[in-house]
């Protein structure tokens, strides 16, 4: 009798729907973060589709800001923000450590359905008419002016919140409580020690965000004097707290797609990880330092010349340890024996979209630099970068490397390469021309702009419609191969950590027996080759 | 269709210093994005698993590496540290000569008042040559007023001024934009920067039809120029008398704001930029935001030996007459 794995343990709906296995609950989360991406996505082409043009044809200005503003918030808030820790983290966290689930089972399941309930109500107040704050809900704009549903809309952004930090929490005990025998801090992989900074940072600045979107929902609904000076508020207090948790959370987004890249690189390259207690450090650095660069957010809003200098410094810092990383992944391969299979392709795709995007963070901590960018499309160009060519890179590579784990079949190589070319054609395609845009001074949240800027937004949107289609790409042949991939076999890439010792797909309870560790981490020099795909 | 720009007018003073540091850190990246990207390159051919590259002495560990690659970076971020700082002070300092402008921002319009009384809308004319500061604030929501060729761009407030400067050098039309978005129309919130000789400027001043060159405009124009905040020629009276009808007889701020100190108020002669005693023992330097303060929310700062009896003007004055007023009290200074 063959033995159960945690998806054929159960058909049922409920079964489902009340399952306390983390993997379950990360393949649920799978989906409903897929179908927030395709609806972020859905209102990124539509404005791509509207830019075509100098004049507004596709859509007028109200629809226009509502589109960009349910791009902003799906796409922050119900895809990246989760992405990799709700879906990635944790599917393989108490895989990694040798566990048999997160620490906090019913928690886990709990945080899936608050996160459930805060969607539906971003979803409802989308449906009722939208929400044109833009995904940074300015005050008093906000709080005051818009008459659209701000507060069903933060509302629903402070139920979400409440989701991560319940799921920083499980994560952070677990690494603490169930690591296996043997495995100590420094022989955890990276990807560990990533989730680790990034749940800090969720349990340390999720909760400001909540009281920000509320102190909003206060003023609006009761005309409790915080932001708007008509009522005796300050504007850029609401500028302080949003930024507070808002940049941080840049980290939240990019610290688990960092943590991802330092696992395929070794596996591909088939060497151990070159500087791992730099790459872990430098990970916990950029977690610290990255609550005290909000400010540089703030250069032309009024805030002190004083203010400005201390952050553009502390900006200026917190780049050092992201350069670290892609220096001792670059390293990484020196020497190796390299396979350039397709979550090889993303995670170097990766490597040189986040370089862009770190170096172009860098112009934007130069104070007297920033002036001229500030709120331009070179804004816009850079932290796609970071998000779109640096998370949604990783995310993909995570995705394809760990498919066997979690689906026991392989995707086809073939398609997973072309579509990872797509990606990294169609992505510069979109973004480079926007810093040029932004250079030349083209205002962010434009759907008219003067007809100098219509072949660079011309490129951009052509760029898109190639982005769009190469993330359709693997959507569709993922699902095929759930029933036509190859089968996988326990460790189809001959790399090491413990998720790879157990079959695939896991059973419901992870390992036969608690596995004793006695190595350290990416002990590549053993396994020389990928394995038999 | 097919010319466009790849650059944008350089047409300030800060233009080219902007541009250099640009030039500057794109040299930088550009050196280590190529580096990574050549690294990458090679090292995924070179070392290709199909290869029989040498792979003796393979490492995953040199402390002198890391430390070189922590220290390289981190000079250089120093540098352009310093070099952005240096630059964002000489763009927060204003010049003693600067000549005030003021501009109202509302959804979704810009409203511009020049110190003579000439207003404008979504449109600024200016003189090539002078230094002009913008005195800003909004009546609404937050809004920006950004000038690409200028390289300029600063947060326009409610209930709160914020300043900014630039001085043109070169004479044509500029695009300006509402750079934070302001709802609705916020894409439409655009005009028009016109940078015009000193001599066309003064005729445009004394306009509505322009002004045939040297005429009286030309000497009101250099009347202006050399005005600023320092010299003791009286600014143009227009924008000061608009302040002292105001406080004089429309609102009769006089009757108690006595200019002997005798009335229920404090006079106001000679305070603007000097300290003024509060009860409760705190000061408070006397600038623009504390007078508009002080006029919208009485009750928020007392002077000391008054009684908070003044009430709001919330909702009775427009923040240009409230400009007005401010340009008047400033004036009491100098005619001290």
């Amino acid at each position: 009798m063959k033995e159960l794995n945690y998806i054929t343990n159960g058909y049922s709906v409920k079964s489902w729907l009340l399952t306390k296995d983390h993997k379950r609950i990360a393949l649920m989360y799978l989906l409903a973060i897929t179908f927030f991406f395709f609806i972020g996505g859905m209102a990124a082409l539509i404005m791509r589709l509207e830019l075509l043009t100098p004049q507004a044809d596709v859509v007028q200005a109200e629809t226009y800001n509502k589109l960009f503003t349910l791009h902003g918030v799906t796409m922050v808030f119900f895809f990246l923000i989760p992405g990799i820790p709700a879906v990635l983290g944790n599917f393989l966290l108490p895989l990694m450590l040798g566990a048999r689930d997160l620490a906090f089972p019913r928690l886990n399941l709990t945080s899936f359905y608050i996160y459930v309930l805060g969607a539906s109500f971003t979803l409802a107040a989308a449906v009722l008419g939208g929400v044109d704050t833009g995904w940074t809900f300015y005050t008093p704009y906000s709080s005051t002016y818009s008459n659209t549903h701000v507060i069903t809309m933060a509302v629903g952004i402070l139920i979400t919140g409440f989701s991560s930090i319940l799921t920083g929490l499980n994560f952070i005990v677990t690494t603490h409580k169930m690591r296996a025998p043997g495995l100590t801090w420094f022989r955890l992989p990276l990807f560990v020690w990533a989730m680790y900074a990034t749940s800090l940072i969720i349990l340390l600045g999720t909760p400001v965000i909540s009281v920000t979107l509320a102190l909003v929902a206060l003023e609006r609904g009761f005309h409790m004097g915080i932001f708007d000076p008509a009522l005796g508020g300050d504007p850029l207090l609401f500028q302080h707290l949003f930024w507070f948790y808002s940049h941080p959370a840049v980290y939240i987004m990019v610290l688990p797609a960092m943590g991802v890249i330092s696992e395929i690189i070794p596996c591909f390259s088939r060497k151990r990880i070159f500087g791992y207690p730099f790459i872990a450090f430098s990970s916990m650095a950029i977690a610290v330092l990255g609550f005290f660069v909000w400010g540089h957010h703030m250069f032309i809003s009024g805030q002190s010349i004083y203010a400005g200098l201390v952050f553009s410094l502390l900006s200026f810092l917190v780049a050092i340890p992201s350069a670290v990383k892609v220096f001792n992944w670059t390293a990484t391969m020196y020497k190796g024996r390299i396979y350039l299979r397709t979550p090889m392709l993303y995670a170097l795709g990766f490597i040189g979209l986040f370089t862009i995007g770190g170096l172009t963070g860098i112009m934007l901590a130069a104070l007297g630099l920033d002036v001229h960018v500030h709120d331009t499309y070179f804004i816009v160009a850079h932290f796609h970068y970071i998000m779109v060519g640096g998370t949604i890179m990783a995310y993909l590579g995570g995705i394809h490397f760990w498919w066997p784990k979690i689906s026991g079949r392989l995707y086809p190589e073939f398609w997973g390469k072309l579509s990872a070319m797509i990606v990294f054609i169609g992505f510069n395609l979109t973004f480079f021309p926007q810093f040029i845009l932004g250079y030349l001074g083209m205002p962010r949240r434009y759907h008219v702009y003067p007809p100098e800027f219509q072949v660079l937004n011309v490129l951009s949107s052509a760029g898109a419609s190639i982005l769009g289609m190469g993330y359709l790409l693997p959507l569709i042949y993922l699902i095929w191969s759930l029933r036509y991939g190859e089968k996988a076999g326990d460790n189809p890439w001959n790399a090491t950590g413990l998720e790879w010792k157990t079959p695939s797909p896991p059973p419901t309870f992870n390992f036969e027996e608690t596995p004793v560790v006695t190595e350290e981490a990416y002990a590549y020099a053993s396994r020389p080759e990928l394995g038999h795909v | 269709m097919w010319n466009f720009p790849l650059f944008p007018d350089q047409a300030s003073t800060f233009a080219g210093s902007v541009d250099a540091l640009f030039a500057f850190t794109l040299m930088i990246s550009a050196f280590f994005a190529l580096l990574i990207a050549l690294l990458i390159i090679i090292f995924a051919v070179k070392y290709h698993h199909q290869s029989n590259a040498d792979r003796r002495g393979a490492t995953d560990s040199h402390l002198l590496l890391e430390l070189t690659w922590t220290a390289i970076p981190l000079g250089i971020v120093m540098v352009l540290f310093v070099w952005g700082a240096q630059l964002f002070y000489r763009m927060k300092v204003i010049p003693p000569n600067a000549m005030e402008i003021f501009v109202v921002g509302k959804q979704w319009m810009w409203k511009i008042q020049h110190p003579e009384g000439q207003r404008e809308i979504n449109t600024l004319h200016v003189p090539v040559g002078q230094p002009i500061l913008l005195t800003m604030i909004s009546e609404d929501v937050i809004h920006d007023f950004a000038v690409p060729a200028f390289r300029i761009k600063e947060d326009v407030l409610p209930g709160r001024y914020t300043k900014q400067w630039f001085e043109a050098t070169k004479i044509g039309e500029y695009h300006l934009f509402c750079n934070q978005y302001c709802g609705t129309l916020h894409a439409q919130m655009i005009g028009k920067i016109i940078v015009m000789t000193p001599t066309d400027y003064a005729a445009w001043l004394a306009g509505p039809q322009p002004v045939s060159a040297g005429g009286t405009a030309a000497v009101v124009a250099k009347a202006i120029v050399s005005a600023g905040g320092t010299a003791p020629a009286t600014p143009n009276p227009t924008l000061v008398a608009a302040g002292s009808k105001l406080f004089n007889s429309e609102f009769n701020c006089i009757s108690c704001h006595k200019s002997d100190g005798t009335g229920q108020g404090p006079s106001l002669q000679g305070i603007f930029g000097h300290k003024v005693k509060l009860e409760g023992g705190m000061t408070v330097i006397a600038d623009e935001g504390y007078i508009h303060e002080s006029i919208l929310q009485p009750a928020a700062k007392i002077v000391k030996g008054y009684k908070p009896v003044m009430p709001t003007y919330q909702g009775q004055l427009e923040e240009e007459e409230i400009m007005q007023l401010i340009t008047y009290i400033e004036s009491l200074k100098r005619s001290k």
